[in-house]
């Protein structure tokens, strides 16, 4: 106790208002970006020294863990230093630090299950370990961007890094097949986004997040035509990044034909990023418009949490399963979002920490158990799981039990289930009804998530089943570690929502001080 | 944090030992890891020190057809059974030595408020904010004394008892997490943290009846014990949430605080206690929830003094001291209370005269006894209620420790011969105190001191209770209250009488099973008699402590008129329940003219010496015969010996129309038909037919994608236009 108090008060100590337009400062500001830029160049050259080949390959991996968790460091540094910014192109607060933990945490999971998948699909890419570096580069600009540009610029960091990664295993047809999909439907859906940003800064004069919040609160913009299609465009190139219905159709054909590591990558990740940036932006340039935007919000919110329950419970193939469950739970988060209080970021961030150990243990687990000619993506192949690797069984049951939200036994998940629910209805205009159909929408969900955990305990195991492959370490590590997590925070989640509440600060831009503030959601 | 940092600085205690109570759960705790992870140790080899490891003349089978019974261990002995015999017990020494130091730095200290320990947030959402919160004061600090003491006394007594278990380590695995469980139980700061403890010594009590669960019988009386304390803990949870909905807090110390906010005697309040007391009723077998104790029987004999007599089933006296602020305030659940105890304790008491099984005697003797320390708490006497907690403790411990002793010796004695008669039945022992003497001796006394024969602890708190309840017939909250109808002094003058009762009953039944184990002729048969003797001395030390315990465990309250040193306990108990205590005597001392107060302790030692008389002078054990010669019992006997068919009648009344209700109607009809049909299947259906409709648009054309996309734009764009 007196410990923490102690750090507390060096925090208060330490915690100073950087100056962004100064070169120095600025580049503090940026220290876990360039540490990981630095580091993932550095890697890269290592990468190419040396011919392919599969112990080169796990050099390069482990020497990029090494990077990201440096970078992490320098994250929880900045976090307990705890400084403020002055006006900036970068924010400097709790939510960002909080948000770049939970990309670099999925980072370092997605390249030690990559370590085991490339092995053994013989993918021997040095190359994709810095990719998925340079694509968290773009994750982590994205969570700090206070200007449009630094985001549009965090975004295609990321989203081209991500492209090759999906068209990673040359020899597979889907995967090609779903990096070009991806690849032309993203540029359409930055067409958008690009020309949302244009039109705001046509009706706004600025790029910056506060400056444009500042405007919009003290001219009241709220009727200007230009300013609200922008704002719409600007909604439908994030709903296309976060796989929000009706713009997900790229997703359960993207998650399927990508290497399995990046797919988890690609669910936790790269969908947080996406929702880390949009609440930003929401919240602090278009707040004082909450009346324009809910209504689109709402319905998507709605429209994503079935069409992802739905459509899962048709899926036979798990990979496809959880595409379209992670499109749920985009439609979950959506509903927090479309709350917008400052509760939100908080239980947004609790979500997002829970969702992603949930789903990476969950490919972790189709990783361990598939080989090179049998994949082992299908629900089938979970039949009877039990009997043959009980501690797989058990932590996948987990898995499932946290992303459906059960208490105690889905540990971390019913807790994040629960804040979002509370942040819904405790916010200044109460969701009700979204909240009733998000209750509904989970209870679709337990349609398949409890599937996977009945046959993998009920089902007899087929006796023509190939024997199950050893476990790789990695996988096993992740797996393993992501339940412990899970449960020692389900019951104990008070660290978590302490963790979490740094994301509180996140809230509409002031006007300059002669005008009025605007309450929120009247 | 810091508010209460601030506020704990001016204590007595903060900065004493009692900084570090959490290190009196935390012992048991670390017992339990360490041997729970030896139980994980599958080796065992036979025991070299037992004798009968060599020349095992019966197999299995012998065992098997002993059906509920105890004792029918395999001669198997783990391979860490040294390490567990070291662990096991020095936990809980450890504990209770901790206990012992912050207790004498109580003993100056003059601590008026609870000193509570928080070790960190638990749950914090919306207005409920639960620290994980210990809490020392003087009501906690006995407990905990009583717990880590017998415990450890009765975890040694374990070292002897079960040395040559397969499952030894898993047996003091269990035994270490249930007094983790007690710890939290009773040293928790505020009811949810309680509830921990009440659920995990309900798990740990549940674990250890079925200890030898491949016996049907065995895992079939846990089920109950754990189905019979569910109805109970309904009535916990739902007086939680009645003091949450109506306080907003659910600390010890706010709850008594502010107790008086629910109104005295309103209807809220006499909820929140009689609710309460469903929850004792459950966890401290009272009727109607007595029937899971005498069952708990099965589970080994150590467990049953240890949970079954002198902790776990006396929680719920615990609770209700606990709550004595509430309690004080509705004289309807406090005389309900008492009034149920009373009844409890006359007729388990009238079940126990015609058992033969020795511990079931016991147990329905515990019960009876349990009934006794209610009426203590119910009307409104908490330190009196908890002196005969504490010496209940000592004298049944002893008893039933004792009896694991006689049972030991009987099974090892049919073990050598190969016999499979009954090692718990008395009519298969007699004539024991030869071969047993300090077993012999020992029991006599604990069943003088159950009996009220003075100057042993039994006495002087059955006689507190007793005294109590007539004190209040007049000038108390309660005698001006009625309870349904009936004027509350008419209902105290008729629990007294039940009381007394009881008390002559106990007398009785407890000289009778003395008789018949001890006295007499020996009947356990002619090849058996030779290898009868005393158990080893780790079994017989832990019985001498208690006895010294149960002789002079009196003195810790003795009665007023005895001059200065009386009353300690009483005195000692009153920052915690004594406010409550005079609120129902109208805040004054509840006192008897001495003259009054002797004749009602004439009275009762003349009702215990006439018990224990008639007894002798009725049983004959000589006339007894061994158990498959006995003729049937008829009449009343025959239905005491079936415990007045409650059991049966539970079950026909009851379990069964409810399992029959639940087949029928719940299972055939509204699960399969129309939950599984209706509503899954057919919601299954239409959810999964809207789910195809969507698949069926995911046709992997990028232009079908982007022309939804293209839709999406415009649609998103329609619902901007139109806010």
């Amino acid at each position: 106790m007196r410990l923490l108090a102690l750090a507390g008060f060096a925090q208060v100590e330490a915690g100073r208002t950087l100056d962004l337009s100064d070169p120095a400062s600025l580049s503090f500001a940026i220290m876990p970006e360039l540490v990981l830029c630095a580091g993932a160049m550095v890697m890269l050259l290592v990468a190419a020294w040396r011919p392919e080949g599969a112990a080169h390959s796990r050099r390069v991996a482990l020497g990029s863990m090494v990077v990201a968790l440096l970078s992490l460091v320098a994250v929880l540094f900045m976090q307990w230093q705890g400084h403020a910014a002055g006006p900036g192109p970068i924010a400097v607060d709790g939510f960002r630090w909080s948000s770049d933990v939970v990309f670099l945490l999925a980072t370092v999971i997605a390249i030690g299950l990559s370590m085991d998948y490339n092995t053994r699909e013989g993918i021997n890419a040095p190359e994709s370990h810095v990719l998925v570096l340079l694509a968290t580069v773009g994750m982590m600009v994205m969570a700090g961007a206070r200007d449009l540009m630094v985001l549009f610029l965090g975004i295609e960091t990321m989203s081209v890094a991500v492209y090759v990664l999906v068209g990673m295993n040359r020899r597979s047809a889907r995967s090609a097949e779903g990096a070009l999909k991806y690849f032309l439907l993203g540029a359409f859906s930055t067409a958008f986004l690009l020309y949302g940003i244009a039109l705001v800064f046509g009706a706004t004069g600025s790029t910056n997040l506060s400056v444009i919040g500042g405007r919009i609160g003290a001219l009241s913009m709220g009727d200007s035509p230009m300013l609200l299609v922008g704002i719409a465009l600007l909604l439908v190139g994030f709903a296309f990044k976060l796989a929000a219905a009706p713009f997900h159709m790229w997703a359960p054909d993207v998650y399927e034909g990508a290497p399995t590591p990046i797919t988890a990558y690609m669910a936790a990740a790269v969908k947080a990023a996406a929702f880390a940036a949009f609440l930003r932006v929401f919240i602090e340039a278009f707040g004082h418009l909450y009346e324009s935007w809910h209504a689109a919000m709402w319905w998507l919110a709605a429209l994503t949490m079935f069409a992802g329950n739905l459509i899962a419970l048709q899926q036979r193939n798990l990979k496809r399963m959880l595409a379209y469950s992670s499109i749920g739970h985009t439609g979950f988060l959506l509903v927090a979002a479309t709350a917008a209080t400052s509760q939100v970021a908080g239980a947004f961030l609790f979500y997002l920490l829970a969702y992603t150990l949930a789903t990476m243990g969950a490919f972790a687990v189709i990783i361990a158990l598939g080989t090179g000619e049998h994949p082992r993506e299908r629900v089938e192949d979970y039949h009877g799981l039990w009997t043959e690797k009980p501690g797989i069984a058990i932590a996948m049951a987990v898995f499932m039990l946290a992303m459906l939200g059960f208490p105690v036994f889905g540990g971390m998940g019913f807790f994040a289930k629960w804040y979002v629910l509370q942040a819904a209805l405790d916010a200044a205009a109460p969701q009700f009804r979204l909240a009733i159909m998000l209750v509904l929408a989970t209870t679709i969900s337990a349609g398949y998530y409890l599937y996977v955990v009945m046959v993998m305990f009920m089902k007899p195991r087929p006796e023509q089943a190939t024997p199950l492959p050893v476990v790789g370490v990695m996988s096993r590590a992740v797996i393993y570690a992501a339940v412990v997590v899970l449960l020692a925070f389900g019951v104990f989640p008070d660290p978590v929502v302490r963790w979490s509440r740094n994301g509180t600060e996140l809230r509409p831009a002031m006007p300059p001080a002669a005008a009025l503030p605007v309450p929120l959601g009247r | 944090m810091l508010l209460q940092e601030a506020a704990g600085a001016a204590h007595p205690l903060s900065g004493t030992l009692a900084e570090w109570i959490w290190l009196v759960p935390a012992l048991p705790f670390l017992g339990f890891v360490v041997n729970g992870l030896l139980s994980l140790v599958p080796a065992t080899h036979l025991g070299p020190a037992d004798p009968s490891a060599a020349g095992h003349e019966h197999g299995q089978a012998g065992h098997e057809d002993r059906g509920a019974h105890d004792d029918h261990h395999h001669v198997t002995r783990h391979r860490n059974a040294g390490i567990v015999s070291l662990v096991g017990p020095a936990v809980l020494g450890l504990a209770f030595a901790l206990t012992a130091a912050i207790f004498i730095g109580m003993l100056g200290a003059h601590a008026e408020a609870p000193f509570v320990r928080t070790l960190f947030p638990w749950i914090v959402t919306g207005d409920l904010t639960l620290n994980a919160a210990l809490q020392v004061d003087q009501l906690s600090i006995v407990m905990t004394m009583v717990v880590t003491g017998v415990g450890f006394l009765i975890h040694v007594f374990s070292v002897g008892y079960m040395q040559d278990d397969p499952g030894y380590p898993r047996y003091f695995a269990y035994l270490n997490l249930f007094v983790f469980f007690m710890l939290v139980l009773v040293l928790g700061a505020s009811y949810p943290v309680m509830f921990v403890g009440w659920e995990g010594v309900g798990l740990c009590s549940y674990l250890l009846i079925g200890f030898w669960f491949t016996d049907k019988a065995n895992a079939d009386a846990g089920k109950k014990a754990f189905v019979m304390n569910r109805i109970g803990d309904f009535g916990f949870l739902v007086a939680m949430f009645l003091l949450f909905a109506n306080l907003g807090t659910l600390d010890f110390a706010a709850v008594s605080g502010r107790a008086a906010e629910l109104g005295e005697g309103g209807a809220v309040i006499t909820a929140i206690g009689l609710f309460f007391f469903l929850g004792c009723a459950g966890k401290s077998a009272q009727i109607p929830l007595y029937t899971w104790l005498p069952d708990a029987m099965a589970g080994p004999t150590p467990v049953s003094a240890l949970i079954h007599a002198a902790t776990m089933v006396t929680a719920g006296v615990y609770l209700v001291a606990r709550s004595a602020a509430i309690f004080s305030l509705t004289p309807v659940a406090s005389l309900t209370v008492a009034l149920v105890g009373a009844i409890t304790a006359l007729f388990a008491a009238t079940i126990g005269l015609k058992q033969w099984d020795i511990k079931k005697v016991l147990a329905y003797s515990t019960v009876s006894q349990l009934g006794y320390m209610f009426i203590g708490v119910g009307v409104g006497a908490y330190s009196a209620g908890v002196f005969h907690l504490v010496t209940h403790a000592f004298f049944k411990a002893l008893l039933f420790l004792g009896s694991g002793s006689v049972i030991f010796a009987m099974h090892r004695a049919f073990h050598h011969t190969g016999s499979h008669a009954d090692a718990q039945d008395m009519r298969n022992m007699g004539g024991l105190r030869r071969f047993m003497p300090w077993t012999f001796g020992l029991m006599w006394i604990a069943t003088l001191a159950i009996a009220g024969i003075p100057p042993l602890s039994g006495f002087f708190s059955k006689d507190e209770i007793l005294a109590s309840v007539f004190a209040r017939t007049s000038h108390s909250t309660l005698a001006e209250a009625s309870w349904a109808g009936i004027p509350g002094s008419a209902l105290l003058m008729l629990i007294y009488v039940l009381g007394l009762a009881a008390a002559l009953l106990t007398a009785v039944y407890m000289t009778r099973m003395m008789l018949y184990t001890f006295h007499g002729p020996n009947r356990s048969g002619d090849a058996e008699r030779s290898h009868l003797a005393e158990a080893p001395w780790i079994m017989t030390i832990p019985l001498a402590v208690l006895g010294v315990l149960s002789a002079t465990g009196g003195l810790i309250n003795l009665p007023a008129f005895l001059g200065a040193p009386a009353q300690k306990l009483h005195h000692w108990l009153e920052p915690v329940t004594g406010a409550a205590s005079m609120h129902i005597t109208h805040g004054e001392e509840a006192h008897l003219a001495l003259g009054t107060e002797m004749a009602l302790i004439a009275l009762a030692v003349a009702i215990a010496v006439a018990g224990m008389a008639y007894a002798y002078a009725r049983l004959k054990p000589a006339a007894l015969v061994p158990k498959d010669q006995s003729p049937a019992a008829h009449g009343i006997e025959r239905v005491l010996e079936h415990k007045y068919y409650v059991d049966e009648i539970y079950d026909r009344t009851i379990v069964r129309p409810v399992v029959a209700l639940s087949r029928r109607v719940l299972w055939r009809g509204m699960d399969t038909g129309l939950i599984d049909g209706l509503f899954v299947n057919g919601s299954a259906y239409f959810m999964r037919s809207l789910g195809w409709m969507g698949a069926r648009l995911q046709s992997g054309q990028v232009g079908t994608y982007a022309w939804v996309l293209v839709i999406g734009v415009l649609a998103v764009l329609g619902a901007f236009s139109l806010s």
